[in-house]
């Protein structure tokens, strides 16, 4: 059997026959997977960073602090002379502004999900998702400033007794924040629907409203299970909305027209502090971080199950 | 399972007791049968016999997937060497064998980077070796005179068999031993298919062709030799008019009539 | 035979007519509650911009992106803080693209299925939801202190960083699963490595949706403000870092890594923190500048994603 053709000498050196000449570039290669798998790794590290640190300085905290008193205490003074050490105020105020701000994304993003899924046209659909795209990309400091000076006087308008500093204004506004969040994801999963499910509904002599209230929401609950969660996260983990404009305070209340402190904006109000490294006043922050992450984390689970259990596979 | 004697044609591959197992499920069942040089040699069968499995462990391709196992051997010749044998590194297989896929599948790149590619990795950078061969290749895919003078352009705005003509001479750049077509002209319209057809029956002066196909005719049309598959196994192997004239097995009866398939 | 004629006369009779022009009707209220829903949210994106316009345009100025911060609102300007953004940015992107990047390949390209890499991927899914103040905890204890890099722009970068690395993961492994397989089995079946067919088909191919969820990932961390609150950033700072450069070899200094360092968020939450209202219409002019950088970046991804659509499509 002959060589083809021999114009390109470089041919015969290309065809190797033994192992031995691709050892080099072997270990290139190996070498290539090697740097990526530490890429990888990176990840690993970072978590084991957050909960390093995180259970380091709160193991330090709850030395001085009963974990009982950290849970049940009602009040939350660590950095007067009377300390207490009480997180549920901290914790009330992340779920009320979180559930003014749920009530507010989840009808909404769920609507606009629907009808850009089910009933827009291209054009509209080309317009209004890039626009909702931009209501994530503003800075959250520049919402605090749009709830400080215009929601909450706005708000005052029509109650007259609401305080400059209160959670009602301020989980609004993190719910028009979150929309994209929620609608985006959420029209995703609908629009993953196969259009068969649609067309059987509508052979029925469904309206388009009935086929996307009964047939498409439900089968798409997975993801929108999904885009709920993300929402969810986003609002318990936001800071500067309510750090601006709910308020410093910590108060045991679920009456969101009142002032509170959420736990992300007491880890500002520290961090903005003098409080010496080491101090119980310091490790506060970090058993605070600790429960948010708990928090965080559990919500995480929660809708990770739900998820789950809705999947469907078409 | 008949077996040919050795004429003048010269064996340039032999899969001898191949077993092959996607995860637990064996595929293959003890397939031995012989590729010969300068010719072309057609798997035929039915969805599913496994023609396409087969014609993929010529180059290793299953092992880009995990869970696939080889058992057995597929002797390359004149080294004789186990190309399935794991000491044997797939990367130097596929250098030495080419394949045509199904769906023309030409990179999103110009024509000229297309076929130059091969030659790219293999070394060769500079611009009068790689113009040498990008022509030397289209011109063996016999589509040198419609792309001369757009060779910057995207390969993807070619037709669909002008993309299949494209993926061939990108195999041929790199001088195969064996070139390995998987349906080639399953997804072209008839004037494409015979094109390909007619470039096949030129290119096996040069090069050992293995080709899969579900269309018997074209099978009929351009190969020398032919085997018949059916659920992993070869049922039979011969010359190609033999085998569409007077078959050994009923079973190859029953499917070059037509009577299931 | 009754039944057959009954249902014959419902299907004619007036209450079905009546019933199908509610659904209808329904319909189409529904259809005009999606849009409702949707305007609203674009009215509050309006609203919001044009607030910060009317209270701060007035405000922009030379002298105002000129000046360092000062006691006198007036006087004041946002000079350290723009370019301590760009500087945190910077080190942001060295940290973040190239770990995220190569992760995604690895997870894409190498990694065998195994609980190893599905707990990465957890991991990673998890991290996305982690509040980005958690982040700054981390880097508190563990850069600042642990490190002792300090308050500088070195932690805040990192910081960033970390923050945003899940991010470019998950939109870069988004981006290399669009490229279909077909086009890999092409560049494997020429004889080419793993390595070779990712440098040279993988990442090319997938280069505009990589672009595009890098830039979208840094937009975000352009806005951020809580973590580098915690980590140390100060608002006040009336002296520029070193510069990256120097006269002599080699030419690059790295001084300013550790230096400390201010952000534009930080500076405008610091202006909005106080009770003047001069320093209110500082902020908002801030914003502004803060809201054109972020849409600006937001801008640039949604062309370059549209551009790679147009020159490749499978």
């Amino acid at each position: 059997m002959e060589a083809h053709i021999a114009e390109i000498p470089v041919e015969k050196k290309a065809v190797v026959r033994s192992l031995s000449l691709r050892l080099v570039p072997r270990l290139k290669e190996k070498a290539i997977e090697l740097l990526l798998q530490l890429a990888a790794f990176t990840s690993v590290a970072i978590t084991l960073g957050i909960v390093g640190v995180l259970a380091y300085e709160s193991f330090h905290f709850f030395q001085q602090v009963s974990v009982v008193e950290f849970l049940t205490d009602r009040q939350w003074t660590p950095l007067f002379a009377d300390a207490h050490y009480g997180i549920l105020s901290l914790v009330s105020g992340t779920l009320v502004t979180t559930a003014v701000a749920l009530l507010v994304a989840i009808p909404m993003g769920s609507l606009i999900a629907i009808y850009l899924s089910e009933y827009a046209s291209r054009p509209v659909r080309e317009f209004v998702k890039p626009v909702l795209e931009l209501l994530s990309a503003v800075p959250t400091v520049v919402y605090g400033y749009f709830v400080l000076l215009f929601v909450t006087p706005a708000l005052q308008q029509i109650w007259p007794d609401l305080p400059g500093f209160n959670m009602l204004s301020a989980g609004l506004v993190i719910g028009f924040m979150i929309v994209p969040y929620v609608s985006s994801v959420s029209e995703d999963a609908m629009r993953a629907v196969p259009v068969y499910l649609r067309e059987g509904a509508f052979a029925l002599g469904a309206t388009r409203m009935q086929t996307a209230l009964r047939v498409v929401f439900p089968s798409a609950l997975s993801g929108i299970t999904a885009a709920y969660v993300l929402g969810v996260s986003r609002a318990i983990g936001e800071t500067m909305v309510v750090a601006i404009a709910a308020g410093m305070q910590p108060t045991l209340t679920l009456n969101p027209l009142e002032p509170a402190a959420t736990m992300t904006a007491y880890i500002v109000q520290v961090s903005l502090g003098d409080l010496p490294h080491g101090s119980v006043g310091y490790q506060t922050i970090f058993a605070t971080g600790l429960m948010l992450l708990l928090i965080t984390l559990l919500f995480n689970i929660a809708g990770h199950a739900l998820k789950k259990r809705y999947r469907q596979v078409y | 399972m008949k077996a040919l004697d050795v004429s003048q044609t010269v064996l340039k591959a032999e899969s001898q007791g191949l077993n092959f197992f996607y995860g637990q499920a064996q595929a293959l069942h003890g397939l031995s049968l012989p590729v010969y040089d300068r010719c072309v040699t057609a798997l035929i069968g039915p969805s599913g016999c496994g023609k396409t499995t087969y014609l993929r462990c010529f180059n290793r391709m299953h092992d880009l997937y995990p869970g696939n196992r080889y058992e057995g051997e597929v002797i390359l010749y004149p080294d004789r060497v186990n190309i399935v044998g794991p000491e044997v590194d797939p990367i130097e297989v596929r250098m030495r064998i080419g394949m045509v896929f199904q769906k023309p599948n030409p990179f999103p790149k110009s024509i000229y980077e297309n076929v130059a590619y091969g030659m790219r990795i293999r070394g060769v950078s500079s611009k009068a070796d790689l113009d040498m061969v990008v022509e030397r290749a289209l011109q063996e895919a016999a589509l040198w005179g419609e792309v001369k003078d757009r060779l910057q352009a995207s390969a993807m705005n070619l037709s669909g068999g002008q993309q299949q003509r494209l993926c061939i001479a990108r195999a041929l750049a790199t001088s195969p031993e064996l070139l390995l077509f998987d349906e080639p002209t399953s997804a072209l319209d008839p004037t494409a298919t015979s094109r390909i057809e007619e470039l096949v029956t030129e290119l096996k002066q040069k090069v050992a062709i293995v080709i899969v196909t579900h269309n018997m005719q074209q099978a009929a049309r351009v190969s020398d030799h032919t085997a018949f598959m059916y659920e992993g196994r070869l049922v039979e192997f011969d010359r190609t008019e033999k085998m569409f004239t007077n078959p050994s097995a009923k079973l190859t009866e029953d499917y070059v009539t037509g009577r299931f398939g | 035979m009754r039944l057959k004629n009954g249902i014959a006369k419902y299907i004619k009779s007036t209450a079905l007519q009546r019933r199908i022009m509610r659904r209808k009707g329904l319909d189409r209220f529904f259809a005009f509650e999606g849009l409702l829903v949707m305007g609203a949210a674009l009215l509050v994106l309006f609203t919001l911009v044009g607030q910060l316009a009317a209270d701060g345009a007035g405000r922009l100025s030379w002298q105002f992106l000129t000046s360092f911060p000062s006691r006198f609102p007036a006087q004041a300007g946002v000079l350290t803080a723009w370019i301590g953004t760009i500087l945190v940015m910077l080190v942001t992107a060295l940290a973040a693209i190239p770990l995220g990047i190569g992760a995604a390949i690895y997870l894409e390209e190498y990694a065998a299925k195994s609980w190893l890499t599905e707990a990465i991927e957890i991991n990673i899914a998890n991290l996305a939801g982690v509040p980005s103040i958690v982040y700054g905890l981390m880097a508190l204890g563990l850069l600042v202190y642990e490190l002792h890099l300090g308050q500088s722009f070195l932690t805040a970068g990192l910081t960033l960083g970390m923050l945003i690395l899940p991010m470019v993961i998950i939109a870069t492994r988004e981006a290399i699963r669009a490229v279909p397989p077909a086009v890999r089995e092409a560049a494997y079946a020429l004889g080419a490595t793993k390595w070779q067919t990712v440098r040279d088909h993988v990442l090319p191919y997938s280069m505009g949706g990589i672009l595009t969820g890098m830039i979208l990932a840094l937009s975000r961390a352009v806005g951020e403000t809580a973590p580098l609150i915690t980590v140390g950033a100060l608002s006040f700072i009336a002296f520029l870092p070193h510069p990256p450069w120097q006269g002599a070899f080699p030419f690059v200094s790295f001084e300013w890594l550790f230096d400390p360092f201010t952000v534009m968020p930080i500076q405008m939450f610091n202006w909005v923190s106080r009770p003047q209202e001069e320093f209110h219409v500082n902020a908002a002019a801030a914003g502004l500048i803060l809201l054109a950088m972020s849409l600006a970046m937001n801008a640039v991804a949604i062309v370059i994603r549209a551009r790679f659509r147009k020159r490749i499509h499978w």
